[in-house]
């Protein structure tokens, strides 16, 4: 991964010529000031791009351990050239938002709520489903013709998924379990 | 878009229609305001006065649904006054073929009709071939039957004034509209043309579409920088997922499915129905081939007709789209449903049908970043008895666009990788991970079975690791595809080879990953000019920024501007050169009889002026399904190739009940159906609430003042929201009455930090007649003050 890091190299310059002078002669302050550094001064930024519209305008993400430090726009994109709108400035929050769901639920028949579950549990649900459905509904001759097909799962969603995978999403749902309804956004 | 976001920069006239780019695609603007800073020209045409329009040099008021009406008044005064690009138009288009004396237009209505189908034989509407099978032209655009002259008589009848009697724009501006459109079709200028879902969402969306391309080759506006029509995506990646084939009707590269149609029984029969005898898609059984290769790998042999009925075979005639699903699930035939970030409790059409719908399911499996009104239907803030719904719901949870690795392609089809930031949150997994981990099951499941019926399963193929965490670059590898033998990439799609020698999962990205190096990947951003960043990334097919851009240059070969030069023939070097990736065959010169057809992928290579799509050869307005008028073009109302779905999902409302029309619409703060945006405290604290526009004249009807609680209402539902008294709302004068509009967002529910009315459970369940898109971009409603 080659891109240019200018912004990133500016600050750093900046917040060493800062401690330069912090550190004549205040040494129990060192530490302290040690913290105000510029939260992303040692960190590598990794660029992405906004998972919105479909301008596709490049963002740069910092983070440390399992927070996101700091997001901008990325000066180097021919698009955008380091702006970003409402939507792509507080792309943090889609990684820090509490209403994130971070374990796998699974909801009884008849149940009034949601119950948190393993993934195991989980895709071992979704495996059977699958597979039981498909199997009962599935068509395999016609008219004495071959037509592998179920018209009893259907399928929903994409444009909000990389293209592998939605390569992968398509090579399963389609050639190899046989689902027809097979849709997403692009229709509606 | 046929050409780029950075490209809009090049324009010497944009015209944004149906969209509303300052606020649903912010960053665009960049580029369109560095056209205005050089002099260009921008209209804005929409029903609502937007902050495009804030920022247009000319805005035109449009009733929702009337763009055809629109557009082809402008096509009318260009070809009346003689403005189009007369050179581009005889040469690169279809102007001169001749039609066959069996078409006809009367009353509305084409030749052909079969009125207890809804649909047309399309036969009727032929070229005229001699003996040799070769078209029949007039170069001299002058015979009554050529394209030319039939497209004349048929927008003869868009009037200025029965137009703007049927739009409601203003006389003044929607003359100055025109005459600066039209301006662009002297040699050397280039206009564009910006068109979302306000274009799109309607009974005659696909229609609405090709008038603006209709516009654009009359005025010499395709394959030039600066020009084109540019379809401005709303998701991410809605490119990438049409590329590939998550549509029941396409797989990757816009190929067809098959069906049980008689001409599908064999792999032979179904590749020449869906092989043309010219143009470029004659290459389309090597892409095919190759394509399931990806899919079978060494189980896809000459011998199994390359795994052909492996695939599913669609019942012949169905159909399986958006709405019809929903159809089939309130009639009980769908058991189980997976939702990859799918929201259509707040996003599909008549959201409140499509609710109900979701309890007759066995089970659902929802895959998504935040708990969405569709995966939590079932419980008591949704309205409903959980008791009684009997679904069965599994709830997978994503991991976010920077926990994970892979590309996306925006919508000036730029494959932009995006690299992983952080790991995913919590026990949150990628989505290429959850479809990995599920097919290694399955595979398990079926490995042992004998069951004819399994071997599809058996026979796929599924190398990326056997570890749950696949390997993102082997299916990179696979998408672009290998020589089967020597694994050895393969350079361009012109390779691909239909022996079953090569695969490649989507023919129109290959190329983008030759040898060893993954060019989404690149990040030179070096303009080496006209702005295209041949460096930057990777855009299909074949790197090529501007579509069709064989027609930037004239009939010897010479750019048509020399400040907008595409490509131009270099006859010392003897091949194509320039600021772009040729669109056509390098090496082909003026000795070449075909050296002037710049469409390449068209039999004929010509733009279609004239193109058989279900409703017809020529764009012909209809009345939205639900509007205030009857059609002034003709005793026709609504467009006759609709087809119906379930009635019950889809109550008509009548203007007596509800005088007023409505459209939906976006805002920056928020995306799609809110999942995402309301779930973030700024976002959500930026716009808190739904709310409907509604003009000063309408709320002093309505005794509504500015912030009051209203209730929206339509044959299908009602909402509350607030009401936003606004001037960028205005009555409609139409021919024979005065009619008022509104308009909403359509982002909220009743998830997230914040919530509100859903504007679907308003729309409509009905859809255009080629694409079946739902009509939400019109429709009517009633609104009333809330108690």
């Amino acid at each position: 991964m080659e891109f240019t890091r200018r912004q990133f190299l500016k600050l750093s310059g900046a917040v060493a010529a800062t401690l330069a002078v912090v550190e004549l002669g205040f040494d129990d302050k060192g530490a302290r000031a040690k913290t105000r550094e510029f939260k992303i001064a040692e960190l590598k930024p990794t660029p992405t791009i906004c998972p919105y519209c479909a301008v596709g305008c490049g963002i740069l993400v910092y983070s440390k351990g399992d927070d996101v430090v700091y997001t901008e726009g990325d000066p180097d994109h021919p698009i955008n050239e380091g702006s970003l709108c409402s939507k792509g400035t507080t792309v943090r929050q889609v990684y820090t938002s509490e209403k994130r769901i971070t374990k796998p639920m699974y909801r009884a028949p008849g149940s009034d709520k949601w119950k948190e579950v393993d993934w195991d549990f989980a895709l071992e649900k979704v495996a059977k489903n699958i597979k039981e459905t498909r199997d009962r509904t599935f068509i395999h001759k016609e008219k004495g013709l071959t037509v592998n097909r179920t018209d009893s799962i259907a399928y929903l969603g994409g444009a909000a998924l990389d293209n592998e995978e939605c390569h992968l999403l398509q090579k399963l749902f389609r050639a190899g379990l046989g689902l027809t309804y097979i849709e997403h956004q692009a229709r509606i | 878009m046929t050409n780029h976001w950075n490209d809009l920069k090049h324009a010497d006239v944009l015209m944004i229609i149906g969209a509303n780019p300052a606020e649903n695609h912010p960053i665009s603007f960049k580029w369109i305001l560095k056209a205005l800073e050089k002099g260009g020209k921008l209209i804005s045409v929409d029903p609502r006065f937007t902050r495009t329009s804030q920022m247009a040099n000319v805005y035109g008021q449009l009733r929702s649904g009337t763009d055809i009406a629109f557009i082809g008044g402008m096509i009318n005064y260009i070809l009346e006054n003689e403005l189009f690009h007369k050179e581009y138009v005889a040469a690169y288009t279809n102007a001169s073929y001749i039609v066959e004396d069996t078409y006809s237009f009367n009353d509305g209505m084409f030749s052909g009709y079969d009125i207890g189908k809804r649909s047309y034989d399309k036969t009727k509407w032929a070229f005229k071939k001699d003996k040799e099978g070769k078209t029949l032209k007039d170069p001299t655009l002058k015979d009554p039957k050529c394209v030319f002259q039939l497209m004349k008589k048929h927008f003869s009848r868009y009037d200025i004034d029965t137009v703007i009697g049927v739009t409601g724009t203003a006389k003044e501006t929607y003359l100055d509209i025109c005459k600066t459109y039209a301006s662009t079709g002297e040699v050397g200028k280039a206009g564009t043309i910006l068109y979302a879902m306000g274009g799109t969402q309607h009974t005659v969306g696909t229609q609405n579409i090709r008038s603006y391309a209709i516009l654009q080759l009359l005025l010499g506006n395709i394959g030039i920088s600066g020009g084109g029509v540019n379809a401005l995506r709303g998701e991410s990646n809605v490119q990438g997922s049409t590329d590939f084939g998550l549509l029941y009707d396409n797989v990757p590269g816009y190929m067809q499915v098959p069906t049980t149609a008689e001409t599908d029984f064999t792999y032979q029969g179904f590749l020449d129905r869906i092989t043309p005898k010219e143009g470029y898609w004659v290459n389309k059984p090597k892409f095919y081939t190759s394509m399931m290769k990806s899919f079978y790998g060494d189980n896809a042999t000459k011998g199994n007709e390359f795994g052909y009925h492996y695939l599913p075979k669609l019942a012949a005639g169905k159909n399986y789209s958006f709405m019809r699903l929903f159809d089939a699930m309130h009639r009980k035939e769908l058991e189980g449903l997976l939702l990859f970030g799918s929201n259509p409790a707040v996003g599909g059409p008549n959201a409140g049908k499509e609710i109900e719908s979701l309890s007759n399911l066995k089970w659902m499996v929802a895959v998504d970043l935040f708990e969405t009104e569709t995966s939590s239907f079932w419980q008591k803030e949704a309205g409903a008895d959980p008791a009684s719904i009997q679904t069965e719901v599994i709830f997978l949870p994503a991991s976010g666009s920077f926990e994970k690795e892979g590309s996306v392609t925006n919508s000036g089809r730029w494959m932009q990788y995006r690299w992983q930031a952080i790991k995913p949150k919590g026990e949150s997994k990628a989505d290429l991970e959850i479809v990995h981990m599920l097919a290694r099951r399955l595979k398990e499941m079926y490995k042992n079975s004998s069951n004819p019926a399994d071997m599809p399963m058996k026979a796929l193929t599924w190398d990326y690791g056997e570890s749950d965490h696949p390997d993102i670059d082997l299916v990179c590898r696979e998408i672009n595809g290998y020589d089967m033998k020597t694994k050895q990439q393969v350079k361009k799609f012109g390779d691909l080879k239909d022996d079953g020698s090569t695969c490649s999962g989507n023919w129109i990205y290959c190329g983008f990953y030759p040898e060893n190096e993954n060019l989404s990947k690149r990040r030179d951003n070096t303009d080496e000019g006209m702005s295209n960043f041949l460096n930057w990334s990777y855009a299909w097919p074949a790197n090529r920024r501007i579509l069709y851009n064989r027609a930037s240059a004239d009939l010897n070969g010479k750019a048509w501007s020399k400040t907008r030069v595409g490509i131009e023939w270099n006859a010392t070097e003897g091949k194509w050169k320039g600021n772009d990736v040729p669109d056509f065959v390098v090496d082909k010169g003026p000795n070449d009889p075909t050296f002037i057809d710049p469409f390449i992928m068209m039999a004929g290579g010509k733009g279609a002026l004239f193109a058989s799509i279900n409703e017809g050869p020529l764009p012909e307005h209809y009345e939205p399904y639900e509007n205030p008028m009857s059609n002034s073009f003709s005793s026709v109302q609504l467009n006759p190739a609709v087809q119906f779905g379930e009635e019950e999902m889809n109550a008509q409302g009548d203007v007596s009940k509800f005088p007023i029309v409505a459209t939906t619409y976006r805002l920056s703060e928020h995306w799609q159906s809110g999942a995402m945006t309301r779930s973030q405290e700024w976002l959500a604290e930026l716009v808190p609430h739904m709310f409907v526009e509604i003009s000063e004249e309408l709320a002093k009807e309505k005794g509504i003042n500015n912030k009051d609680k209203i209730i929206v209402s339509s044959a299908r539902g009602e909402i509350n929201a607030y009401a936003m008294v606004t001037k960028r709302f205005k009555p409609y004068k139409l021919k024979d009455k005065t009619v008022h509009h509104i308009g909403m967002p359509w982002h909220f529910g009743y998830k997230g930090i914040v919530t509100g009315g859903s504007a679907n459970r308003l729309t409509p369940h009905i859809g255009d007649a080629n694409s079946t898109i739902p009509e939400y971009k019109a429709f009517l409603c009633d609104v009333r003050r809330a108690k």
